[in-house]
């Protein structure tokens, strides 16, 4: 430990440690989130649903067993649920965010950018001769809605559970915000935050930041309750009232930040946390500097 | 006096110093030596370079030049920036807040870096001794001052004069005892308060009227439930009695109130003995307060019928009368007697049978 003695005497040791420190608490900040993708529901004819249960058996089949039927490891604990009532809704909400198919089954299943079928960016479509980058897009968002109704369309059939909300009832409603607050902070902020940031759970189980979900993924996570979730069915909070609360996550999340960083929007705490730490440190690192050693030595007097 | 008993290790060498850290005690810094010289300071910077020193005042004048403009700039800032009305709006706090907060935060630094230059490259670190004295007076001053009250007091004629002294000291007596009734008025007794909630006189007014429990309506939008509205697998609401934002003061009243209903799978839920008719089917209903220092225990999770307080992690099975599995709580949430009336509506049958919420000096330990 000898050269760390002569380390630590050095004269800039101190600002380093310090340095360090600062930096480490800085680092601590990170965060991540993937990207999302978007879709519809219509009727399904007997192509799209032969079309459905091939996709099913390609990406769900290993898992969830192949009628759907879940599958449980040697202990009897279930390995995956079976999907039979899940519904439209809940195939939407769990492959629309990437959640399934689930690459590394844990805790909590992130959201992620999804799987090439089911992602308007990186689906394979023929595109005809000459077509414009534009129509290259739509052509891919089509393929990808179609794929996704087929496959909600193969689940669905398999028993009833609730459907994809058309667009217009998931609209937010931007005369209701108050309301949608309240029933927010009453019935979601205890595990979501107050700003839609999400938070722990136990056992490495968490409730997602809602800051990438669309409207539709938040009414069907309401309405499906996905993972540890509970049910907030339409008879308990109504339509109208999940699209006030919508219109709450929506509106609050877009809100800026007056302080430039919002520090994870958990209020006057963390930002009093930023503001010691970094400020303490910064006020350690000056009065170290006004009280160190002057740098001239004293000139040797002997000559 | 020797060197060792001094306290300081190396007395003679240069000692090596942690940066940061107060220079160790020397024996003939700290004690005078009749008309010796004092020693200078191994640090001293007594020989300043002309050269160097006029290079350290440019650089201290050009700080001085900042904070000069950074002020400035502040004043212009608040004052020109959008005037009309756009600088000091809350739409544009952001824009204020790096304008003003940048210029103050840099007039101050540049100031405090000048200055701290200024000490550090054109002043030298010169040893200066304080006498101290002793704290007591002079002998003199002490010998009048005790002569002076002796006679003061001999003069008011205290000790041979005894109506005087009791009458005064009966008088002190109140005066002294004032703060201990302004202490004890510093907030009102709980009373009876914590030991009820609203659920209670809902009940009492739904039974006066013939009825046999008190709705239960969803908080926020005060709709009331039904079962058949609450009959999702999963699914979880708080709930606040009906008629309860009609009261004086409906927020205290919620506070103590909040309930959280929950559908739990009726073949995974175990009443406890006494309550088996507390519960319809599975539905089953909750204090919202957790019962170890008050915050809304409402993180239920459907999975694994837990239901968790995010303030300490307490933890609480909802299958079995929410005891405590985990966490600094000490007791189970209170749980609400439930039934379903003729109508089909959700209704509690009374209050809580405990207390809701944390404990209080008056709970008593015998109520679980």
């Amino acid at each position: 430990m000898k050269w760390f003695t002569a380390w630590r005497r050095r004269p800039w040791a101190g600002y380093a440690v310090v340095l360090v420190a600062l930096a480490t608490i800085g680092v601590v900040y990170a965060g991540f989130s993937p990207r999302t993708a978007q879709a519809t529901d219509s009727s399904a004819s007997a192509d799209d649903l032969a079309h459905g249960k091939q996709l099913f058996n390609q990406n769900c089949a290993s898992c969830h067993g192949p009628n759907a039927e879940g599958t449980r490891d040697a202990k009897g604990n279930a390995i995956a649920p079976s999907l039979i009532g899940v519904g439209a809704a809940a195939v939407n909400f769990q492959v629309s965010t990437g959640r399934m198919p689930a690459m590394n089954p844990g805790a909590e299943m992130p959201r992620k950018t999804p799987v090439p079928v089911f992602n308007p960016d990186t689906i394979q479509v023929q595109y005809p001769p000459n077509a414009t980058e534009e129509q290259k897009k739509a052509l891919r968002q089509a393929a990808v809605d179609k794929n996704l109704n087929d496959i909600q369309a193969y689940v669905e059939s398999l028993g009833n559970g609730p459907s994809v909300p058309s667009a217009d009832q998931v609209a937010p409603a931007n005369d209701k915000v108050g309301l949608g607050g309240t029933l927010f902070r009453t019935n979601c902020a205890q595990c979501h935050n107050f700003a839609g940031q999400g938070g722990a759970l136990t056992y490495g189980k968490y409730a997602p930041p809602l800051l990438q979900s669309t409207p539709t993924q938040i009414y069907e996570a309401m309405i499906t309750g996905p993972e540890a979730m509970p049910v907030f069915n339409d008879t308990t909070i109504t339509p109208e009232q999940k699209r006030a609360i919508i219109a709450y996550i929506v509106q609050t999340r877009s809100e800026a930040n007056p302080g430039g960083n919002g520090l994870g929007r958990i209020g006057p705490v963390a930002e009093g946390l930023a503001g010691w730490l970094v400020g303490i440190g910064l006020l350690v690192l000056a009065a170290m500097w006004i009280t160190a050693k002057k740098p001239k030595k004293l000139k040797k007097q002997h000559d | 006096m020797t060197e060792t008993n001094a306290g300081s290790p190396e007395p003679q060498d240069t000692p090596k110093r942690v940066i940061g850290t107060p220079a160790p005690a020397e024996t003939h810094t700290l004690l005078a030596k009749g008309d010796d010289e004092p020693a200078a300071p191994a640090a001293a910077a007594d020989e300043l370079d002309e050269k160097s020193a006029k290079r350290a005042e440019r650089v201290v004048a050009l700080f001085f030049v900042l904070t000069f403009l950074a002020s400035i700039a502040f004043i212009a800032a608040y004052v020109y920036v959008g005037r009309d009305g756009g600088m000091h709006g809350a739409d544009r706090t952001q824009q204020a807040n790096v304008l003003l907060g940048g210029a103050m935060t840099l007039s101050f630094m540049a100031m405090g870096i000048g200055v701290t230059i200024w000490v550090r490259r054109l002043m030298t670190a010169k040893q200066i001794v304080q006498e101290r004295h002793g704290l007591a007076s002079p002998e003199e001053d002490r010998r009048i001052f005790a002569e002076g009250a002796l006679e003061g007091g001999a003069d008011t004629g205290l000790a041979k004069r005894p109506l005087l002294r009791r009458t005064l000291l009966l008088a002190a007596a109140p005066l002294g005892l004032a703060p201990l009734v302004l202490l004890r008025d510093l907030g009102p007794l709980p009373e009876k308060k914590l030991r009820h909630t609203f659920w209670r006189d809902a009940v009492a007014a739904a039974k006066a009227q013939g009825k046999p429990g008190v709705r239960l309506l969803v908080d926020g939008s005060y709709r009331p439930l039904t079962i058949s509205d609450f009959d999702s697998p999963g699914g979880m609401i708080t709930v606040v009695p009906e008629g309860i934002e009609q009261t004086a003061d409906p927020l205290n009243e919620v506070a103590k109130a909040a309930t959280i209903v929950i559908n739990v799978p009726p073949e995974l839920f175990k009443p406890l003995k006494g309550r088996e008719n507390w519960h319809v089917n599975g539905v089953v209903a909750y204090s919202k307060i957790c019962t170890h220092v008050g915050c809304p225990a409402a993180l239920y999770e459907q999975t694994t019928h837990h239901i968790l307080c995010p303030c300490h992690q307490s933890t609480f099975d909802a299958t079995n009368g929410a005891k405590v599995i985990f966490g600094p709580a000490a007791r189970a949430l209170p749980q609400l007697p439930i039934a379903v009336d003729a109508e089909g509506y959700l209704i509690a049958t009374a209050d809580y049978d405990v207390p809701v919420g944390p404990s209080f000096w008056e709970r008593g330990a015998t109520q679980q």
